[in-house]
């Protein structure tokens, strides 16, 4: 088997199970009460605000919009991680079907695994007070996952397939 | 009419209720359920609810507007049911289909897994159990509740979602542990040979146009990640300070809540568009490496092909175009998912056919 095989078969079968960890720890020990937070805060802006306690209702809805800012990307973490992960495997299975030298691969292979694990990484890093760096690294990683594919489809669509 | 011929080699791979065959049985009737699932789940459940959780949220409005927190928490009540009731049919179609996809993937891996034939096949039953039970346990949650668990937010519909989650995880470590052990170049015994090679218009056109469509894909989601998340997301605070500002008697609620619903179909078609068309994508490239085993004439490969690779390109470039063109592009996006379903079961088919022919082969060689 190539390197570059080995590498997206290993790597995505890593992510993937990282991803499913992640998941689950996030369902037993986290989605539930986020989402009673996250129900909670905008019925309480709704309660406050009909009693006519506007800085309550305010503060209220701000706890709701950090709370659902949170978890769309709490949950975007784990359903890219996975998703990447399963191209990734796939794409192993397939990789020497695509016409390029094994070096060539070898780097293509790479810049996708980087770009499967930075991405979602960025993402959540938007989370934990470091807004600006997650969107770099969710911004450098997808444009690498997008470039590596494009190469992948180049790569499948020319003759001399190895 | 003429049928094509089993691929050499294709027969070693694929022994009866083996891991392999039971993987690629399992998977393709976990994806056809999950997409059964969610086309029944569009047509009869999605739009209404969505009218439901409108008039909850106006109910609440209404509410804060006469000054009455206690129907406001009635109308929430309400609303927490209907979005449970929404979220948990998605997850449980999602979890369905991706449960397959990596059965298909499984099935794909096995000569790379160095573990004993019992093993895996024990581990194939496990893995299509798991992914039986994850959105089983998911899509029971709503009904289940909280009945008779002794946890404050946890039922036990919840507790049987995460434990076929955890069984899933097992399952794949053991496998993954097994590839490692084959990287290593140990054997247990005799292993599965690799699929047949196979360079046929099927296979390049499938492999070919699953990329292309997960690239269509990622770019579609590139462009929504920058230009339309942060202004939804500002949008739907807006509109809520909106609802929660209006005097008692202003007429401004049901426009307010009409805003509300229609960013709340913006951002499902756009999210929906994006996760479809990737994963028919990866599906796409899935069912490339099984089409040695579907036992169908040339003809029938083609039509299945074609109406695969349609269907997943009408699905969510319909779904988008919901928002312009309202029920009738919903109604076509149902046809392009039903589209894929058939090609799917149209290609399960093949593949039975495949399995009896290699079966009585067996059966009848000296």
């Amino acid at each position: 088997m190539s390197r570059s095989r080995k590498l997206l078969i290993l790597g995505g079968t890593a992510l993937a199970v990282l991803g499913m960890l992640y998941g689950l720890y996030y369902a037993v020990f986290v989605e539930h009460q986020t989402l009673d937070r996250m129900g909670g805060s905008l019925a309480s802006a709704f309660a406050n605000a009909a009693e006519r306690r506007g800085d309550d209702s305010q503060l209220a809805l701000n706890a709701y919009r950090k709370t659902k800012y949170d978890y769309v990307r709490q949950v975007d973490l784990h359903s890219h991680w996975i998703g990447l992960a399963l191209l990734l495997i796939v794409l192993g299975v397939v990789f020497d079907e695509v016409a390029f030298a094994e070096r060539a691969r070898f780097a293509i292979a790479l810049a996708m695994l980087a770009g499967s694990i930075v991405f979602p990484l960025g993402v959540i890093l938007q989370t934990v007070q470091l807004a600006p760096l997650g969107s770099v690294f969710a911004i450098a990683g997808s444009a690498l996952v997008i470039a590596a594919l494009g190469a992948t489809a180049v790569g499948f669509v020319r003759e001399g397939a190895t | 009419m003429a049928i094509t011929t089993i691929p050499a080699g294709a027969a070693t791979t694929f022994t009866a209720m083996g891991a392999r065959r039971l993987l690629l049985f399992g998977g393709i009737a976990l994806i056809a359920a999950g997409m059964l699932f969610g086309d029944i789940f569009a047509v009869f459940v999605l739009h209404q609810n969505g009218g439901q959780t409108g008039q909850a949220l106006l109910a609440a409005a209404r509410a804060v507007a006469a000054q009455n927190p206690s129907a406001v928490n009635i109308a929430f009540a309400c609303l927490s049911n209907l979005l449970e009731d929404r979220g948990t049919k998605v997850d449980a179609h999602v979890h369905m289909i991706d449960a397959g996809y990596l059965a298909l993937l499984l099935a794909l891996m096995q000569p790379y897994v160095a573990l004993s034939a019992p093993s895996k096949t024990r581990l194939a039953k496990l893995f299509l159990t798991g992914g039986l039970l994850l959105p089983v346990g998911i899509f029971l949650i709503h009904y289940v509740g909280l009945a008779y668990t002794p946890l404050p937010v946890i039922g036990w519909a919840s507790v049987l979602a995460d434990s076929a989650g955890a069984l899933l995880i097992v399952v794949l470590l053991i496998e993954g542990w097994g590839f490692w052990n084959y990287l290593r170049g140990r054997r247990a015994g005799p292993v599965e040979p690799e699929l047949p090679k196979d360079r046929t218009w099927e296979r390049r056109t499938l492999l070919s146009g699953g990329t292309v469509l997960i690239l269509m894909g990622f770019g579609f989601g590139a462009f929504y990640a920058g230009a339309n998340l942060y202004e939804h997301e500002s949008r739907e605070i807006v509109i809520l300070k909106d609802l929660l500002d209006q005097p008692a008697g202003a007429g401004g609620l049901t426009d307010s809540v009409n805003a509300y619903g229609r960013l709340q179909a913006e951002k499902a078609v756009h999210i929906a568009a994006h996760s479809h068309i990737i994963e028919f994508g990866l599906l796409a490239i899935l069912l490339s490496f099984v089409q040695p085993y579907v036992f169908l004439t040339e003809r029938w490969k083609r039509i299945w092909v074609k109406m695969f690779l349609a269907g997943s390109v009408i699905l969510p470039v319909f779904v988008l175009l919901e928002l312009k063109l309202g029920l009738l592009a919903g109604g076509i996006a149902d046809v392009g998912g039903l589209m894929v379903l058939v090609a799917l079961v149209g290609m399960l088919v093949g593949v039975v056919r495949h399995t009896g022919c290699l079966d009585a082969e067996a059966r009848s060689a000296p």
